[in-house]
């Protein structure tokens, strides 16, 4: 889920202008850039594989011989889950079957003509900063319906379906209108971090209503640290996510709801416009201009180096920084606190989901040899291994069961259980990449004080308006 | 042996002509083609005519980058050229003459090197290393010397009436060495005769400049003018990776570029995107025939 920002890579179009001047022909490479992607529209060779015999052990009734490619991102979590974990488990099920395994960093690079040719992978980690975009996958008809995945039997115990072991939202998280098409494997929950040790040495505590939150604030910034901050060059969705989980809590998490559905005047909504006036007053006060023009691994480091006390993320945070962070700095999260008694939700809510992104492509060659590495995946077996490989929790309740996780994850899934039933989730910025941009511009305005709360929801408003109102984008309703 | 000539000829043109078609010409015309559709990069697109090109007409980001354009086509080769022509006049032509020879300032020789580094770093290079330089803290090449004096920090790229002009700064520095080079070539093509008679006659410096040097450098001026121009439709690698979120902060350092980038890789919309390559592709192809238009004059024999 740790969908860290653009680096478009860089071309050097110089050279190629110059001499394409030199024989007349002024070239603008942008465009030619496109067609060299064009469209060839087949549907390839691809014949899909006969089923083979269902049987207790094979109740998705895979063909047993046959192969499987399997393409991980090879990103925060490595790709050694897969190799070390997954694919090992899908061999000893089948052993007559290959596992082609490849790793990429850059996804869409990678499987992007192999979609356009028709001959996709079974198996895909789609996830990255070149991640494929999930929306027009589903659109276009290439992924896999996960709805017979879900209703199989476990592996462990056959008299339990796939879609009773996991953490409940996980099937909602990967459903497009309604149609489950995404896996996502690991549990994620987004809060508010900050370092045990320095809060421990200055006696403060993690606030849980707006006045203790001001007044922790005005404690830290007193102390000569930067009380709160993110990083505004390419991380911006890490506030707006804050300043949605408040409205949530402030309105109920219909507020959430109508903003994914688009519906008219959902971000005008007065939980918004409080939440927004609240956040932007911490930008102005408790912020550091600079951080505007940072990377999220800087304002992150900063952290690490006691220099930002607070900063708002996903619990990958720890895993992330793991090389910077100094010993017994011991990341904690701190949930959004609630704004008043007034709140909807109590202050233990929080945004939490399942991240990371897999899917099986539908006009692969064997589909139902990716929905059982799936299944395999989702067994304990495949759960326990990933979470000991990468240290990070995976939907599988099951999965995650007496192992010791570090002092961040802890906190974070200790934070998980207290919210009990007020968790939510959002998904328009996965749905509508557009409407992510236009918020993210617009949170950076609003938090370093170029915009007020009403501009704030107006501008984003309007871009929603337009999507709705645009016929090429296919919308997606929950 | 005559009649083997033909076939000879044919076959040593076909090769790279047929390359050029494939590899140049022939994406162009897809490109043209994808621009009437609405194909979002997986399954065959949909014909829409003309649909895209409306969209354009009331698409903010479209407009600001185009302006941003107008603002880089005449800041970037006014400055870079301003700037290459002084450098050059003072590597050639600036210093002592001895024994009827122009001599450049002392260590003309090191000067020249130094100024061509720049073009040889890549364009990525650069935009990373100005990172360093522009960071709004301590950290940074120019505010951490800023800070140690207790002055405020600069924040280059965050302001959004100054982030633009910083990246123009970047664009300017990385290109100044390549026309010091090619407007030196020029100067040294220039007789020393024509120097030597206007001292005589009592020409200062600026005068040498302003009546001997430029008139006669006219041509390679053009030239790079024109080369300057297609540089300011493009700036892409450097606003992407060195701009505050591609193109911020709210879109006041985008181009088009940017704009096409992000509509075709980041929202899938390849055939808006291909739309506004196209509209870039005349914009750039105005401008060329334009300046060679306009800047038409009688050249100077010597």
């Amino acid at each position: 889920m740790s969908i860290t920002p653009e680096h478009p890579a860089a071309l050097d179009r110089r050279t190629v202008l110059r001499r394409a001047a030199a024989v007349g022909m002024l070239a603008t490479p942008a465009i030619g850039l496109l067609g060299a992607c064009a469209t060839s529209g087949s549907d390839g060779d691809n014949e899909q594989v006969a089923g083979g015999t269902k049987s207790e052990k094979n109740p998705l009734g895979v063909k047993e011989d046959a192969a499987i490619e399997v393409v991980i991102f090879n990103g925060g979590y490595g790709e050694k889950y897969a190799t070390d974990v997954h694919e090992p488990l899908y061999k000893t099920a089948f052993p007559k079957a290959e596992v082609k395994h490849q790793a990429t960093q850059a996804v869409s690079t990678v499987l992007q003509p192999r979609f356009a040719s028709g001959n996709p992978p079974e198996f895909v980690n789609n996830s990255g900063e070149k991640l494929m975009d999930f929306g027009a996958l589903v659109a276009d008809g290439q992924l896999q319906d996960l709805t017979e995945l879900w209703d199989a039997p476990s592996v462990d115990d056959p008299s339990k379906k796939v879609r009773d072991t996991v953490v409940p939202g996980t099937i909602e998280a990967g459903s497009f209108n309604g149609k489950p098409f995404v896996l996502y494997y690991v549990s994620t929950v987004f809060g508010i971090w900050y370092s045990g040790k320095l809060f421990k040495d200055n006696g403060w505590a993690p606030a849980k209503n707006w006045d203790e939150f001001i007044a922790l604030l005005t404690a830290i910034k007193a102390k000569g640290i930067t009380p709160y901050g993110y990083a505004g060059a390419n991380a911006a969705y890490y506030q707006w996510n804050v300043i949605l989980t408040h409205a949530a809590k402030i309105g109920g998490t219909d507020v959430l709801k109508n903003i994914d559905n688009l519906e008219d005047g959902a971000w005008k909504q007065d939980a918004v416009k409080q939440a927004a006036t609240a956040w932007a007053e911490v930008g102005a006060k408790f912020s550091d201009k600079s951080f505007e023009g940072l990377k999220h691994t800087d304002v992150q480091l900063r952290q690490n180096q006691y220099k930002v006390a607070m900063y708002p993320s996903g619990d990958w945070l720890e895993g992330e920084q793991k090389k910077d962070t100094p010993a017994g700095f011991e990341y904690q999260l701190m949930p959004v606190p609630s704004l008043s008694a007034s709140d909807k939700l109590p202050a233990t809510a929080l945004r939490a989901t399942a991240g990371e992104g897999y899917f099986v492509s539908a006009k692969s060659k064997n589909p139902k040899g990716g929905l059982e590495y799936m299944r395999q995946m989702l067994s304990k077996a495949g759960a326990k291994g990933f979470t000991e490989v990468v240290k990070a929790p995976t939907v599988v309740t099951a999965g995650s069961e007496g192992f010791a996780f570090p002092p961040g994850v802890a906190s974070s899934q200790a934070a998980l259980k207290a919210a009990g039933q007020d968790v939510f989730n959002l998904y328009f910025d996965g749905w509508y990449k557009e409407l992510d941009t236009e918020a993210r511009t617009a949170t950076n305005e609003l938090m370093f004080g170029r915009i007020n709360a009403d501009a704030f929801v107006e501008r984003i408003q309007k871009r929603a308006d337009a999507i709705k109102k645009d016929s090429s984008v296919t919308k997606f309703k929950r | 042996m005559r009649h083997g000539k033909y076939p000879f000829v044919i076959g040593f043109l076909f090769a790279p002509v047929a390359l050029y078609v494939t590899f140049v010409i022939w994406p162009y015309a897809q490109a043209f083609q994808i621009s009437m559709t609405n194909w979002r990069g997986l399954s065959a697109p949909q014909w829409v005519g003309f649909d895209n090109y409306r969209r354009l007409l009331d698409d903010g980001a479209f407009w600001k980058a185009v302006q941003h354009h107008g603002v880089l086509l005449l800041a970037l080769p006014l400055i870079t050229i301003a700037i290459a022509l002084f450098f050059a006049f003072l590597l050639n032509v600036g210093g002592k003459s001895s024994g009827g020879q122009r001599q450049g300032v002392w260590g003309a020789k090191f000067y020249r090197v130094v100024f061509f580094f720049p073009q040889v770093l890549a364009v990525a290079i650069i935009a990373v290393l100005f990172q360093m330089v522009y960071r709004p803290n301590e950290s940074g090449l120019i505010n951490g010397v800023l800070m140690k004096f207790g002055l405020e920090p600069i924040l280059f790229l965050v302001k959004p009436n100054l982030a633009l002009w910083s990246i123009i700064a970047v664009l300017v520095w990385q290109a100044v060495g390549f026309y010091v080079v090619l407007f030196s070539a020029g100067m040294a093509s220039i007789p020393g005769e024509i120097y030597e008679a206007a001292e005589m006659d009592g020409a200062t410096k600026v005068t040498l400049f302003f009546r001997v040097t430029l008139p006669l450098l006219w041509d390679t001026l053009q030239v790079a003018w024109v080369y300057l121009g297609i540089a300011a439709f493009d700036a892409f690698a450097i606003v992407a990776v060195l701009s505050v979120d591609g193109g911020g902060p709210d879109g006041a350092t985008t181009v088009l570029a940017m704009e096409i980038y992000r509509n075709a890789f980041v929202y899938s919309k390849y055939g808006y995107a291909s739309a506004m390559g196209v509209a870039l592709f005349f914009l750039t192809l105005t401008f060329a025939a334009l300046t060679l238009r306009l800047t038409k004059r009688e050249s100077v024999e010597y």
